[in-house]
């Protein structure tokens, strides 16, 4: 009957105050879902529609110029760059480096600021040259 | 577990030494990371710098070499990283080994098929006739 035996826990998301390396670390894992199952579909689709003619690549173009397409590509392009800096931290934490509570705080909240600002940057160059 | 066996896991574990191996999964993950950092950034570099994205413009860009191969590399270690990535949702959320299990055996099948998708319409493209 050990399994009935509550065995002391550690404390849970519930009882620690919100900070950028919690809501980093939600994100991280967030984008990566969004980017393994709706961005490798998307990619998927796109290369099969590029090759499958005219009509399949104009079907896709339409859908994802469509509000709610682009809503889903820059959402998708907002996850790529918040994944791909998260990461970078990971990268490093992972050396062991960057866990006083300063520096991680920064570079938490530096993954949001860039993955917004490369986002912003990259959709304001491609609907210019969309025009 | 019988009655009055009240080890925990650790507690069995522990003067055991190591096994050696297990660290895998993790270190495959940083270094399909590593690589996709750099296999990343020249598709959103690439994307940025073709003139239009209209399917002539995208096909020949996927028929040359210098785009056909990165791509491929960008499909294998996406979805190899998106399977790796996806396998720690799934080992975090569902403890059941038999639903682990399948939701691992399903997730893997998702991940070969739809990499081989969209190798297989990438190849189309590099092997095929000039669009």
């Amino acid at each position: 009957m050990a399994s009935t035996r509550s065995r002391p826990l550690s404390p849970h998301l519930t009882i620690w105050r919100w900070g950028p390396h919690m809501v980093v670390s939600i994100l991280h894992r967030a984008t990566g879902i969004a980017l393994s199952l709706a961005g490798l579909a998307i990619l998927t689709w796109w290369l099969t529609a590029l090759v499958d003619g005219t009509d399949a690549y104009a079907t896709f173009t339409k859908v994802a110029t469509s509000p709610i397409g682009l809503i889903v590509l820059i959402g998708l392009t907002w996850s790529f760059f918040q994944h791909l800096l998260s990461g970078i931290r990971h990268l490093v934490t992972d050396t062991g480096a960057a866990f006083e509570i300063g520096i991680n705080r920064t570079l938490a909240i530096l993954t949001i600021v860039g993955s917004v600002l490369l986002t912003v940057l990259m959709w304001a160059y491609l609907l210019g040259v969309a025009k | 577990m019988s009655l009055g066996d009240s080890a925990t896991p650790l507690g069995k574990a522990r003067g055991l030494g190591s096994a050696k191996h297990g660290g895998g999964h993790w270190l495959t993950e940083r270094v399909t990371s590593i690589a996709l950092l750099l296999l990343g950034t020249w598709l959103i570099a690439s994307l940025l710098m073709l003139p239009k994205l209209d399917q002539r413009t995208v096909l020949e860009w996927l028929h040359a070499p210098s785009g056909a191969l990165p791509m491929a590399l960008f499909i294998i270690v996406g979805f190899k990283h998106a399977l790796d990535g996806l396998k720690v949702v799934v080992d975090d959320y569902v403890h059941e080994p038999g639903n682990n299990f399948v939701a691992n055996l399903i997730l893997l099948f998702l991940a070969i098929g739809g990499g081989a998708i969209a190798l297989f319409a990438l190849a189309r493209i590099a092997f095929g006739a000039v669009a």
